[in-house]
């Protein structure tokens, strides 16, 4: 039994542990008990995923099925390639540190035996999911997987009403994801004949079955992903969720999505017509593109970190779909390097989301408020947390040095080495490609200075943002941790991105000076500690001339700031979030239908004078809009129609069946 | 070796003719307006005030009031250091590479936004969204437009393709370059504050957006902001100067070569500047809710250099 | 106005700020009074950017300090530039009576300058209320609130004045 068996069997044995924990121990003790046996299956699973990741492959766990008349089940194996064991190693870690967070984090109703069992068994859920090596076994895992996150979901629901509505909607697009899964697997599984990946994958499957499955597992992976137009369940859930859900939600559960397309494409039905790609990256870029417009304009935390989660996984996808392109048209370089920066971007995007998300709970911890208008000022109150939360932001902005940076970077390197002179396709799609992406970066940067910005600096703008205080030790070690992790990543993508090259298969990555990257197909290196230290050598004498000239001039303490000289002004009077993103929406208004309301409420016999006057702005999510709304109209109208037919009269009923009896006999007998 | 010497003429360089081509950006402007002007050296003198005087802190700030305009400084001085604008020999490990150039003028960008946001004041938030917003919406025509440069020359390293340029002087007037350059200096307008996108010596605050974010900067720390943003300017400027008319740039480190190098980049800097600053004379600032269109216009200008390219070559 | 014609206007037009008188000239004339004792701070040798502060003036004298500014008497000379906030600004330069609204904001505003700073006021208003004193509206001037290091006389001071007041600032 070699390294990676051992740690899936100690996955298992560590899942039931947590459970037992969560059940059994004393109230008092629940949180840390409960919170360190996932963290232990979470740092188990990451070691496993690694591990596979270096090229270690067992023969699996095996679960024999034998069920009469169904001979074409293989068994039930467990068994990560290389692919797998990255992703498993990303979701072990995340899950890792969400527990740890939730030990300090989690009170109420999640911190229960009910929310702890099901935050393992979520985990486990999301842990199996990646190590299954054939449908069956997938299928379950993802079922787990959804069970456990659904039940979390419904942590609070008795204390708000939000919570209830997020929980259909994220049910129903489960399920939905769910059932395009199983259909699409049908496909494959019945045109090859087994259920495990390697059966499917030596069965070449042709034409018209193979675009059908490949539209309907692609389908149900987007909707778990969370790709534009099925996303509506995102920026309901996350925000709703515990603060540590949210975090394993939208840094692991949606890589699911995405682990699956890879899958898809790379590994069950490779060597699939052009029109794929293509479809890969229409996707992906509009999820880019209406993900971070959604999220500039929000001014819920949670929300906005919802809707981001949106636009990174759009530009994951994006870069499979070019890579595929690429590599169908015969240039493996780029098509490599776009690969790879998909890669790149699902790990960087994994670390500094589950850093924002947790930061966000902090923050909430600390204020009971999750809306940026309402907050101000907590850089001061939590350094701590403003710390880590300004690392993830930066990291989300793909700003130097930090794993986004490097991400971004390579997917760039991708679409600028690529030779558009190809094909006209390639040519049309390039430039437009390299235009989203470019925007959603520029957004990007917008969306995270907001939500740093207002939430952390300036001054408080209600009692409750100025009453925060710093939080506990695990919820502080949690985010630090995450935060050197978003960092760390950032300094050394040589190594980091020579592992990765390998789950997909990418050449001429190498390592240069220890830890940059260096393409070597287009001669170009990017060297993050290289940077820092000509940034360090230029900080280091402008810093030592400032010290010299504050010696001299040293900074003096004032009473006020500079307000135009009154001294009415008041924190309420700073800009805050809606206000922040106001010119984007006005630019952008064609998409973003924002409606605004001004309350005005005048003195009572002075219909002049003004005593109060309230502006609301509203962003809806068009699709929600303009698609769902209306399809829900619809299939209501029918079942009111449909319920014409149920008009309680027995006669009527016992007609139905008489003529469905009829049918059928008809139908055999003919 | 060498490279570390070329990267400390390019800082030296940039650091000695920042206040100069101000000087002469404003001189210029004020003969055109029949003034005097304060002369070459006033922007050196107003600097050197500043950098002496104190700074003043109101209750409830944060490090980020002393640490941005440092940060701001910062990038720009790296920003020079990548930039190709004496010699195109570029450091080995740090080539400056688009995306990394990029990312580090937009540091810059964001030091600045935060520090408006940490003012506290309504006029801070106000200039740091616009700014944001500019800095978003000139995102895609930077990289598109560098992207048609490069492809003919095969590298998207700054330094290459000011290299490969000045080796092909034919490739400088095919309409992928032009267009290109046409599309940059849109870029380099809105990305330093300069009209018509923002007017850098309005007193009208709600007209301001690079202004409102350093209303509560006094003192040492406006002097590093004024400088770093003259420097920005200078690095700007300078790559697309050095990238319409790349003759004169050292291909290496020697003496006559860094000497010809310094010389022609300070001429054709200064030049681009005085243009700058006698178009600026005829130009009102546009409406904030103008320039998005401005910025499209250049995105445009942008992607059809990049479709030349294809019909092209 | 077309581009050409303006480039036209600009051509015949050329420069016409007036030449300023030479240094020992306005050191001892007579249009500005400097408090005693009040040396022009070190550091403001040769720069000294400007913030204005109405405190309920007519704006007689902020027409002229306009004019002060504008390409005849080119105030940008002798190393003087408007700004916008106090934080950026080395001299205040006040007008007119202070008024009961303006008294907290004129005190604010000075107390917003970093050192070293220069409190320069200009016009009769500023030093005895000229024409409004005794008003219900008026607290005070301008030296009643803020020490002033430099006073411009006049109802309202030439521009010419208000350039020197600034050159004994910057030394230009």
């Amino acid at each position: 039994m070699n390294l990676v068996d051992a740690g899936l069997f100690a996955q298992l044995c560590l899942a039931a542990a947590a459970i037992l924990l969560a059940v059994f121990a004393p109230v008092g003790h629940r949180n840390l008990a409960a919170g360190i046996g996932v963290a232990a299956l979470g740092v188990v699973g990451a070691a496993t995923g690694v591990t596979a990741l270096l090229g270690v492959q067992g023969a699996g766990l095996r679960v024999p099925l034998a069920l009469p008349g169904f001979d074409a089940i293989d068994p039930l194996t467990l068994a990560p390639d290389r692919l797998g064991g990255f992703f498993l190693a990303i979701v072990g870690v995340v899950v890792a540190v969400a527990a740890v967070f939730g030990i300090g984090y989690a009170h109420g109703p999640v911190a229960s035996r009910t929310g702890w069992t099901a935050f393992a068994a979520f985990a486990l859920g999301m842990q199996l999911v990646p190590s299954a090596g054939d449908a069956l076994t997938f299928l379950l895992a993802w079922e787990l997987m959804a069970g456990g996150s659904t039940v979390l979901l419904l942590a609070d629901h008795a204390a708000r009403e939000p919570v209830r509505r997020a929980t259909l909607w994220y049910a129903v697009m489960t399920h939905l994801s769910f059932l395009l899964l199983v259909a699409g697997f049908g496909v494959v599984i019945a045109a090859s004949g087994g259920t495990t990946w390697s059966r499917i994958a030596a069965t070449s499957i042709n034409e018209p079955l193979a675009s059908g499955a490949f539209l309907l597992l692609i389908a149900g992976f987007a909707t778990k992903a969370g790709l534009v137009p099925v996303h509506i369940w995102l920026p309901r859930a996350h925000p709703e969720a515990p603060s540590h859900v949210s975090a394993a939600m939208s840094a692991a559960m949606v890589k699911m999505g995405v682990y699956g397309v890879l899958l898809v494409v790379l590994r069950l039905l490779p060597m699939g017509p052009r029109w794929w790609a293509i479809v890969l990256v229409v996707v992906g870029a509009a999820s880019a593109l209406y993900g971070i417009l959604q999220a500039a304009v929000q001014s819920d935390l949670k929300r906005l970190l919802a809707y981001s989660t949106t636009e990174n996984i759009g530009l994951i996808v994006t870069a499979i779909g070019v890579g595929l392109l690429l590599r169908d048209s015969g240039q493996t370089g780029a098509g490599d390097v776009a690969m790879l920066a998909a890669l790149l971007l699902a790990v960087s995007h994994a670390a500094f989301k589950t850093v924002l998300f947790l930061g966000a709970g902090a923050v909430l911890h600390a204020t009971g408020e999750r809306d940026l208008d309402l907050l101000g000022g907590l850089a001061a109150r939590m350094p701590w947390t403003a710390s880590a939360f300004g690392v993830g932001a930066l990291s989300a902005a793909a700003l130097p040095v930090t794993s986004g940076f490097v991400a971004e970077w390579a997917l760039l390197q991708a679409l600028v080495h690529a030779n558009s002179q190809v094909d006209r396709l390639i040519a049309v799609v390039l430039p437009i490609t390299m235009g989203v992406v470019a925007l959603t970066i520029g957004l990007g940067l917008l969306t995270f200075v907001k939500a740093f910005g207002i939430g952390f600096l300036a001054r408080p703008r209600t009692p409750a943002a100025a009453d925060a205080h710093e939080v506990g030790p695990t919820m502080r070690a949690a985010l630090v941790f995450g935060a050197v992790v978003v960092v760390g990543l950032g300094l050394v993508p040589g190594p980091l991105a020579e592992a990765l090259a390998t789950a997909v298969n990418a050449g001429g990555v190498g390592t240069v000076g220890a830890t940059g990257l260096a393409l070597g197909g287009f001669g170009v290196l990017l060297h993050p500690l290289a940077l820092t230290l000509l940034t360090g050598a230029v900080l280091v004498p402008l810093v030592a001339v400032n010290f010299a000239i504050a010696r001299r001039a040293p900074r003096r303490d004032v009473d006020l700031t500079w307000g135009c000289g009154g001294e009415r002004t008041s924190p309420r009077m700073e800009y805050n979030a809606t206000s922040y993103s106001e010119p984007l929406v006005r630019v952008f208004r064609g998409s973003l239908r924002a409606s605004r309301s001004v309350d005005v409420v005048r003195a009572d016999g002075a219909p002049l004078l003004v005593e109060e006057m309230a502006f609301t702005q509203e962003t809806v999510d068009v699709i929600e809009d303009r698609l769902y709304l209306p399809a829900a109209r619809g299939v209501r109208r029918f079942g009111d129609f449909a319920r014409k037919l149920q008009n309680g009269s027995i006669h009527r009923y016992i007609g139905f069946s008489f003529a469905a009896l009829v049918l059928v006999l008809l139908w055999v007998a003919r | 070796m060498t490279a570390i010497l070329v990267v400390l003429v390019h800082l030296a360089f940039a650091l000695a003719i920042t206040p100069v081509l101000i000087g002469v950006m404003r001189t210029v402007r004020a003969r055109l307006e029949g003034r005097s002007g304060g002369g070459i050296g006033q922007p050196w003198r107003d600097v050197l005030k500043l950098l002496a005087k104190e700074p003043l802190r109101a209750p409830g700030s944060t490090p980020v009031l002393s640490a941005a305009p440092v940060l701001l400084m910062a990038s720009s001085l790296v920003l020079s250091a990548l930039v190709p604008l004496v010699s195109t020999l570029a450091l080995p490990s740090v080539p400056g590479d688009l995306f990394v150039v990029v990312s580090v003028l937009l540091l810059g960008t964001v030091a600045l936004a935060l520090l408006g946001l940490e003012s506290g004041t309504a006029f801070g938030g106000m200039g740091s969204s616009r700014h944001m917003v500019i800095a978003a919406l000139v995102e895609p025509t930077v990289l598109l437009s560098i992207y048609a440069i490069s492809g003919p020359v095969g590298s998207s390293v700054l330094s290459v393709i000011v290299a490969a340029r000045s080796a092909d002087p034919a490739s400088l007037l095919n309409p992928v370059s032009l267009l290109a350059i046409v599309a940059l200096v849109v870029v380099v307008i809105a990305e330093t504050g300069r009209l018509p996108v923002d007017n850098p010596s309005t007193h009208l605050e709600l007209t301001m957006v690079h202004e409102a974010m350093i209303l509560e900067s006094g003192g040492r720390d406006l002097g590093w902001l004024e400088f770093g943003s003259w420097l920005r300017l200078t690095a700007l400027l300078g790559l697309v100067a050095n990238l319409a008319v790349p003759f004169g740039v050292a291909p290496d480190a020697s003496l006559v070569g860094l000497l010809v190098g310094v010389a022609t980049g300070a001429v054709k800097l200064l030049l681009a500047g005085a243009l700058l600053a006698a178009v600026e004379v005829f130009l009102a600032k546009l409406r904030l809710f103008r320039v998005p269109e401005l910025l499209a216009g250049s995105f445009v200008l942008a992607f059809l250099s990049v479709s030349a390219a294809y019909l092209v070559f | 106005m077309s581009t050409t014609r303006l480039l036209k206007l600009i051509a015949r037009t050329g420069r016409i700020a007036e030449p300023l008188p030479a240094q020992a000239e306005t050191d001892a004339s007579p249009e500005i009074q400097v408090r005693e004792g009040f040396k022009p701070p070190r550091a403001l040798r040769g720069s000294a950017q400007v913030r204005h502060v109405d405190a309920g003036s007519c704006n007689g004298c902020e027409i002229e300090i306009a004019a002060a500014f504008g390409p005849v008497y080119d105030a940008e000379r002798v190393g003087a530039r408007l700004v916008a906030s106090p934080r950026h600004a080395d001299v205040v330069a006040v007008t007119g009576v202070v008024t009961q609204n303006m008294a907290e904001p004129l005190v604010n505003t000075v107390g917003a300058v970093p050192n070293p700073r220069v409190v320069v006021s200009i016009g009769d208003c500023t030093r005895g209320c000229g024409l409004f004193a005794g008003s219900y509206a008026v607290a005070g001037s301008v030296d009643d609130f803020v020490e002033v290091d430099v006073h411009v006389p006049g109802c309202p001071p030439p521009p010419a004045a208000i350039v020197a007041a600034l050159r004994a600032v910057t030394g230009r």
